[in-house]
C-alpha cells in the first residue's frame, strides 16, 4: 500500500485535545506522523484536504449487519460499503442474528469477516442468553475468549430480574461488559408506538415512555448490586437520562449510548402511518428528544451509535403495527449528529467524541484515536458541505432510513482503512 | 365549497365545511331513498368493491345497497385476514384492484392505517369502513345526521361518547367530527380503557357514568368486545355493566330527552340494558342504521364527482 501525506487539513482528535491546521502521514497503513509542519518524505503521494476535517474514523458501537440470516436485508459485505461512505471504520455488531452469535465459532466467523471487507473493522457483540432467548446464560468466558467485546441480547430486552442479576453477577468475574435494551417487555408487548397523544389519533397501541426508564432503574440496582459494568442502549427518554445521571454520579460502571433518531426526530415522524420512523425504542415525545440533546452535551452519553437495523420494503410496506421497527442509520449518522453541532449549539469535538473515542472507551476498543503507530483509520469530511438524504440512493443495501429527504450539513469525503481509501 | 380530498380515509383533518356539505347531501339522499327513488344513473359504469378483512355485515350491506342505489356494479370481497402474510396480500391486493379498474375502494381492516397504505398504491378512491382502532368516518358522519335532524344542529351539543373508548374507532372519529363541528364531547370508561392523552383531542374524560352522562344531550355507546375482558382490562362482564353499562337509572341523569346512539353490534348486557336499547323515545339506534346507507350514497357520490374532476 503506497504511503500518503493528507495535507491541508484541520486534524481533529477530542480525545487528544487536538484541533489544528495541519497534515498526517500515512505509512505502512499507520499513521506515522501528524502536526502543523511535516515535511514530504520522498515517494510519497500527496493528497491535499482542502482544509476539511480529519478525524479518526468514526466508531459505530450498534448496528446490525443482516449478516448471518437476514441476507435480503443486508450483507456484511453492503453494510460496509454504508459504513464507509458513512466515515465509519470500526462497528460493533449485534448478536441477534439468525442464528444468534452464541458460540465462539461464530464470534471468530463475525471478526474474520470484517478482516475480508477490508475496510471495516467488526467488533462482535455475542449473545448474552443462548440464542438471545433471555432464558439460560450464554458461555460468556469462551465467548469472550473468542473476542466477543460486549454481551447483549440485540433488540431483546433481558426482562426476567433475576437472569438478569446472574448474568451481571456473573460477567463481572470477567470484566465483561453487558449491553442492554432498555425497555421493559411486558410494559412494551404489542406496542408500536410512545403511547400519546400520537398513538392515540392514529389508533396505534402504545408503549408508555417508562417502560424504558423502569427497567433502566431496576438495571442500575442490580448494579450496584453485583458490582458489574453495564451499558443502555439507544436511550430515548428524559427520565432514563436523570436515573443515567444520578447512577454516574455515584460512581457505578454505567454508560450509555443514544442514536441520531432520538436527538434529530420525535413522534410526530410516524404521522400519516409512516413506517420508516417505526423504530425501536419508538420516537419519543419532543421533551424527551430535548433531554437527549442535553444529555449529549453534558456528558450524560458516552456515544453515538448509528443503531442500523437494515430492512426492506417488504418489512416496511406493512400496516404500521405489523412493519418491522428500525431505520438504516450508517451514512446518516455524522450528518446527523453534525446538525446538533450547526442548529443546537453541540461543540464540534463533543460531537465527534461521541462518535470516535466515546465508543471506543465504553468497548475498551483501541479505535478512535489519531496516534501514532495506530492503524490510520481516517475520515475526512466536510462540516459545511451541504447534502440532502433521499432513500435508495444511499450506499449500500438498506434504505429505510427515517430521515428521508432530510437536508443535512456535512458530508464524507474520504475514508480510510488501515491507509487505504475504501470511500471518496 | 367542495369536499378536497382523493379519499376518506379519516374524519382527522376535514374542514367544517367539508363535513357539512357531506351531511347536506345525504340529507338529500334520505330523502330520495324514502320516497322509493333511486337514482342509477349517477354512478352507472362504476365499479365499487367492498374489500372487508374482517367480518361486517352491516357496514358491509350498507355500503353495498348505497353503491346500488347509485347505480354502480358491486362487489363484494372478502379477505381471510388469518393468512400469515397480511401484508402481502395487501399490496398484492392493491395490484389486483388496479388491473381490475375499480374506481371506488371501501376497506374494512383490523389494521390501522391499513387503508392509507392501501391508498398510497391503487388508483381507485378509497373509503375507509374502518381500520383497527384508528378511524370509521362513514359511522362518525351517520351519527352525526342523526344527530342533526334529531337536534337541529351539532353545535352546542353535550355529547358523552361512553365504553371502550381506546379500542374503538368510531369513538375517535366521532370525537374528530364533534369537537370539529362544535359539540362539547366527553369521553366515560374505566381508566384502563381511556387512551393516553385523549384530552388533547378536545375531549373531557370521567370515570363514572354519573358525573359524565349529567346534562348530555346525546349518549353515544360504544360495543366492548369480549376479549378485553381476557386482556384484564376490565374484570368481568358484571361489574363492566354494574358501572358503565346503560340502563335507565344512568340514563335518568343525563337531560330529560337525550337520545341513545350506539353503533352496532350491541352487547345487550354488557354495555346497554335492552329497555334503553329498545325504547323508541330514547334509542335512535334505528334511524342510525338509516342514515348509515344515505351517507354512504353522499360519500360515494361526492368522491366520484372529485374523481371526474381530477380526471
Amino acid at each position: 500500500m503506497p504511503d500518503l501525506l493528507l495535507e491541508n487539513v484541520r486534524l481533529l482528535d477530542p480525545a487528544a485535545n487536538l484541533d489544528q491546521h495541519g497534515g498526517l502521514l500515512v505509512r505502512d497503513g499507520r499513521i506515522a506522523d501528524f502536526g502543523a509542519n511535516l515535511g514530504r518524505p520522498d515517494g510519497v503521494g500527496t493528497l491535499d484536504g482542502g482544509g476539511a476535517i480529519l478525524c479518526p474514523g468514526l466508531v459505530d458501537m450498534r448496528a446490525s449487519l443482516g449478516e448471518p440470516g437476514y441476507e435480503y436485508r443486508e450483507t456484511i459485505a453492503s453494510a460496509a460499503e454504508a459504513a464507509a461512505a458513512g466515515g465509519i471504520t470500526t462497528l460493533a455488531a449485534l448478536p441477534d442474528s439468525r442464528p444468534a452469535i452464541d458460540d465462539p465459532a461464530l464470534v471468530r466467523l463475525m471478526r474474520s469477516r470484517g478482516e475480508e471487507t477490508g475496510s471495516l473493522t467488526i467488533l462482535p457483540y455475542a449473545a448474552l442468553t443462548r440464542g438471545c432467548r433471555g432464558e439460560e446464560l450464554a458461555e460468556i468466558g469462551l465467548l469472550r475468549e473468542a473476542g466477543a467485546v460486549a454481551f447483549t441480547d440485540g433488540q431483546h430486552a433481558v426482562g426476567n430480574a433475576r437472569l438478569m442479576r446472574l448474568a451481571l453477577s456473573y460477567a463481572s468475574g470477567f470484566g465483561a461488559l453487558i449491553i442492554q435494551h432498555p425497555e421493559d417487555p411486558a410494559l412494551a408487548a404489542g406496542g408500536a408506538a410512545t403511547e400519546g397523544e400520537q398513538a392515540t389519533r392514529l389508533g396505534l397501541p402504545g408503549i408508555p415512555a417508562v417502560a424504558e426508564a423502569m427497567l433502566v432503574a431496576r438495571d442500575i440496582r442490580l448494579a450496584r448490586l453485583t458490582g458489574s459494568r453495564l451499558h443502555f442502549a439507544h436511550v430515548s427518554t428524559a427520565e432514563t437520562l436523570e436515573l443515567i445521571r444520578r447512577a454516574k454520579a455515584e460512581g457505578l460502571a454505567v454508560t450509555c449510548d443514544t442514536a441520531p433518531p432520538y436527538f434529530d426526530l420525535n413522534e410526530t415522524a410516524i404521522g400519516d402511518f409512516r413506517t420508516y420512523a417505526k423504530l425501536s425504542p419508538p420516537l419519543r415525545a419532543e421533551a424527551d428528544r430535548l433531554a437527549i440533546c442535553a444529555g449529549l452535551a453534558d456528558g450524560t452519553i458516552d456515544a453515538i451509535a448509528s443503531d442500523h437495523q437494515p430492512r426492506d420494503a417488504d418489512d416496511k410496506r406493512l400496516p404500521f403495527a405489523l412493519a418491522s421497527p428500525g431505520g438504516a442509520g450508517l451514512a446518516t449518522l455524522l450528518g446527523v449528529t453534525l446538525a446538533q453541532v450547526h442548529g443546537n449549539g453541540l461543540l464540534l469535538a463533543r460531537a465527534l467524541e461521541l462518535l470516535t473515542s466515546g465508543p471506543a472507551a465504553v468497548l475498551g476498543a483501541e479505535a478512535g484515536r489519531l496516534a501514532r503507530g495506530a492503524p490510520a483509520d481516517l475520515c475526512l469530511f466536510d462540516p459545511e458541505r451541504a447534502w440532502q438524504v433521499e432513500a435508495g440512493k444511499l450506499a449500500g443495501k438498506a434504505q429505510n432510513t427515517p430521515f428521508d429527504n432530510r437536508a443535512l450539513e456535512g458530508k464524507v469525503l474520504g475514508t480510510w482503512k488501515a491507509g487505504k481509501r475504501v470511500f471518496g | 365549497m367542495h369536499y378536497g380530498h382523493k379519499h376518506l380515509l379519516a374524519i382527522e383533518g376535514l374542514h367544517p365545511p367539508e363535513i357539512a356539505h357531506l351531511l347536506d347531501l345525504a340529507e338529500s339522499y334520505v330523502l330520495l331513498n324514502r320516497s322509493g327513488k333511486t337514482q342509477r344513473d349517477l354512478l352507472r359504469g362504476r365499479t365499487l368493491i367492498n374489500l372487508f378483512f374482517e367480518d361486517s355485515t352491516r357496514t358491509r350491506t350498507s355500503f353495498e345497497l348505497a353503491g346500488k342505489r347509485l347505480g354502480a356494479d358491486v362487489i363484494n370481497m372478502s379477505v381471510s385476514t388469518s393468512s400469515v402474510n397480511k401484508g402481502e396480500t395487501l399490496l398484492d391486493t392493491a395490484t389486483t384492484l388496479n388491473a381490475m379498474r375499480c374506481d371506488l375502494l371501501v376497506v374494512r381492516h383490523n389494521q390501522s392505517g391499513a387503508p392509507n397504505l392501501l391508498a398510497q398504491k391503487v388508483a381507485s378512491s378509497v373509503i375507509n369502513a374502518g381500520d383497527g382502532t384508528h378511524e370509521h368516518p362513514t359511522q362518525a358522519l351517520l351519527d352525526a345526521l342523526t344527530l342533526r335532524r334529531r337536534k337541529g344542529s351539532l353545535e352546542g351539543l353535550l355529547v358523552a361518547i361512553c365504553g371502550d373508548v381506546l379500542h374503538s374507532r368510531v369513538a375517535r372519529s366521532n370525537i374528530h367530527l364533534l369537537t370539529t363541528m362544535g359539540s362539547r364531547v366527553r369521553v366515560v370508561g374505566p381508566p384502563t380503557l381511556i387512551p393516553a392523552s385523549v384530552a388533547n383531542l378536545g375531549v373531557e374524560i370521567h370515570h363514572d357514568m354519573e358525573s359524565g352522562l349529567a346534562g348530555a344531550d346525546v349518549v353515544m355507546m360504544l360495543r366492548l368486545q369480549r376479549e378485553r375482558m381476557q386482556g384484564g382490562l376490565v374484570p368481568s362482564e358484571r361489574e363492566y355493566f354494574r358501572f358503565f353499562g346503560l340502563d335507565r337509572a344512568k340514563l335518568a341523569g343525563a337531560k330529560q330527552d337525550a337520545i341513545v346512539m350506539h353503533p352496532g353490534p350491541m352487547n345487550r348486557g354488557v354495555e346497554i340494558d335492552s329497555a334503553v336499547a329498545d325504547d323508541p323515545v330514547r334509542s335512535v339506534i334505528g334511524t342510525q342504521v338509516e342514515m348509515g346507507v344515505a351517507v354512504r350514497m353522499a360519500v360515494l357520490d361526492t368522491l366520484s364527482r372529485q374523481a371526474l374532476r381530477n380526471a
